[in-house]
């Protein structure tokens, strides 16, 4: 009985532990998300969204890159319909995220599971893997898992509110209008890091500039998915 | 409801189907070559997509002058970003430099 026991006990202190160190090893990666929760808040605010829709969406969506095209889209009076499209396009890739993980995920219960998607995010994913493909045989790497996402929504949510204050405070003269497009260049010239990519980028900017005018924003789309078969197609050749 | 919340919801909806399909469902198919290649170019050419015309579309018709402080800008932002890989001093200097040449 006793030995039972104790197993239980430090079956639970070695939980915590996993728990701790992978909200550790996420803080590092939170000194980077944060400065994008914050701009995020703020420029939601100049695109005169509320603050509770702001902060809503960054716990209903809790995806940074479409939050940012939404935040966009909607200054542009894009229909719901495409912008819905284009944030699906946009986080397809979590599936891929998805189908990695899914290996180590699948003793867990339901419950395990839909806490783990939710926090599913490219920032908790990168830091739960690396932890998920080394060999030791810890069990509860599910609670490092849990540490990490949970750290990293932990600041989404705080640097949004830190961000919709700021907001609040600039003046409207100020012209945020430009920012948004700067942080999508701060967000994909850095992941331009080859040949295939960076023809994926020229090709996907020349189509949206040449379908500028065609109806319900239908470039994004059309320059989307051109700007994904130049990048399959240079990548095979 | 507005139509914020719509979009918001099934966003989010989606979102959260996409990060919970392999977990919860197809715990054992792994997506064939070409759908992890394509993928992989997704961020890169839809955040391209919505910068471009950002930075040369102007009034609805496309502005190559150098007088267009978006493209002045937008560039320099591109040379901080691809050199730095910092994406505060790419927003910072990039909003810095629409700024002055605004005031001009």
């Amino acid at each position: 009985m006793t030995d039972r026991m104790e197993t239980k006990e430090s079956h639970s202190r070695s939980a915590l532990k996993e728990f701790l160190f992978g909200a550790r090893a996420e803080l590092p990666i939170l000194l980077g998300v944060a400065p994008f929760g914050m701009i995020y808040g703020v420029l939601a605010t100049a695109a005169s969204i509320s603050a509770l829709n702001a902060q809503a969406m960054s716990s209903v969506v809790f995806a940074g890159s479409s939050q940012f095209m939404l935040v966009q889209l909607l200054e542009l009076g894009t229909p719901a319909i495409m912008m819905i499209l284009t944030g699906l396009v946009i986080n397809l890739r979590h599936a891929l995220y998805s189908a990695s993980i899914a290996p180590y995920t699948r003793h867990l219960s339901t419950a395990w599971k839909l806490i783990l998607s939710y926090l599913l995010t490219d920032e908790a994913y990168a830091v739960a893997i690396m932890r998920y493909r080394e060999s030791n045989p810890v069990r509860h790497k599910h609670w490092y898992f849990l540490g990490a996402g949970l750290a990293l929504w932990t600041c989404w949510q705080l640097s949004t509110a830190a961000g919709i204050f700021l907001g609040t405070q600039v003046p409207p003269e100020w012209g945020l209008d430009f920012t948004l497009a700067l942080t999508f260049i701060a967000l994909a010239v850095p992941a331009i890091n080859d040949r295939p990519s960076l023809l994926s980028a020229v090709s996907a900017g020349g189509t949206a500039l040449l379908a500028w005018n065609l109806p319900y924003k239908l470039g994004l789309i059309a320059a989307a998915l051109v700007g994904i078969a130049v990048g399959i197609w240079s990548e095979k050749r | 409801m507005s139509g914020i919340w719509i979009v918001m919801l099934a966003v989010g909806l989606l979102t959260f189907a996409t990060r919970l399909s392999f977990v919860l469902l197809l715990e054992s198919w792994q997506p064939p070559e070409i759908i992890r290649c394509g993928l992989r170019y997704v961020p890169v050419a839809v955040l391209t997509a919505i910068f471009l015309p950002e930075m040369l579309i102007s009034d609805g018709s496309l502005n190559f002058t150098l007088l267009n402080p978006r493209l002045i800008a937008g560039i320099v932002a591109i040379l901080v970003a691809w050199k730095t890989k910092s994406a505060l001093w790419t927003i910072a200097l990039g909003m810095l430099v629409y700024a002055l040449v605004n005031l001009l």
